[in-house]
């Protein structure tokens, strides 16, 4: 007994260099996902934020064919960065829409000017209240709406090229 | 001189913007007018996790989205909600993850239950050590 407990500091320093080192390696997840997910789309009425564009409303989402709704902000980069990607999406055929968190009209004209306009309408969250209502984190982030009106689907960070199947097998899915 | 130029170049340079550049919503700055409702506001925000920068409370951050929250957090109160219902909006959207005060499950019952269990193995050693000596 006396033997093998001897070894009992020493596996217990083991354990927790293993664990420090994990931790160190592999940092943990710091995504915080929205436990909307599965659940209908929250009521939400946001006014237009162009003149040419509706707004957004949370009726208007259960029309029988599923929609992306991206959040995005002018001053948001990795919103720059996922902009060639939401064309494609809609190049392909995916229905977009967005809200534009915390923003004014003549910035989202000249972010749309300069990195393309993929949406059916965009809606002024000025005060995040959407957002928040949805369970999102920051911005970009992009809700898979089926439809039926129900969020199906988030994806956290900028859009890449490998993520643009992805979206649409999930709007596949969402029918 | 390229060089020189350069770093001149860079040092103009502004930073990239990564916030918003409207004013935040006016609760997130200003206490409410009923003391009472202000200290159930703050003392909810206390206890509300940020979501951008995670180690910090609502209340001690300077983020966009945490004084967006405890905007949200002060309409909700004024208009005379319960600080229980608006923690319970809030973990309806992100989950236990935002509050401080996590409620007792599967996967929070051990921090309630080891300490219990540790201070029974304390006693049971404690009393066999007396015994020996006793003995």
């Amino acid at each position: 007994m006396k033997k093998l407990l001897i070894w009992l500091p020493l596996a217990l320093f083991v354990l927790v260099f293993a664990l420090v080192m994990n931790g160190l390696i592999q940092p943990s997840d710091r995504i915080v996902r929205s436990a909307m997910v599965g659940k209908p789309l929250p009521a939400m009425h946001l006014p237009p934020m162009l003149a040419d564009k509706p707004g957004i409303d949370a009726k208007d989402f259960a029309t029988g064919k599923p929609r992306l709704l991206n959040i995005f902000a002018s001053w948001c980069i990795p919103c720059v960065a996922e902009a060639p990607q939401l064309l494609k999406l809609k190049q392909a055929g995916a229905e977009i829409d967005a809200i534009a968190v915390r923003d004014t009209t003549p910035d989202v004209q000249a972010f749309l000017a300069r990195n393309g306009d993929p949406y059916t309408r965009i809606g002024d969250d000025h005060a995040m209240r959407a957002q928040l209502s949805l369970g999102s984190s920051g911005v970009p982030e992009t809700f898979v709406i089926d439809s039926h009106g129900v969020i199906v689907d988030q994806h956290v960070g900028d859009i890449r090229a490998e993520d643009v199947p992805k979206l649409l097998a999930a709007l596949e899915k969402a029918k | 001189m390229r060089r020189a130029l350069a770093a001149v170049a860079l040092l103009l340079a502004g930073t990239a913007q990564a916030d918003s550049s409207l004013p935040a919503s006016p609760l997130a700055y200003t206490q409410l007018p009923d003391p009472a409702q202000e200290a159930q506001a703050k003392a909810l925000m206390e206890t509300l996790r940020c979501l951008v920068c995670q180690g910090q409370s609502i209340a001690d951050s300077d983020a966009d989205m945490a004084g967006e929250m405890r905007a949200l957090v002060r309409q909700r109160v004024a208009a005379g909600e319960r600080p229980a219902q608006v923690r319970k909006w809030l973990m309806d959207r992100y989950g236990d993850y935002v509050t401080y005060d996590p409620p007792l499950s599967w996967v929070t019952a051990p921090l309630w239950i080891a300490p219990l269990l540790l201070l029974g193995i304390g006693l049971f050693l404690a009393r066999r050590l007396f015994r020996r000596r006793t003995a």
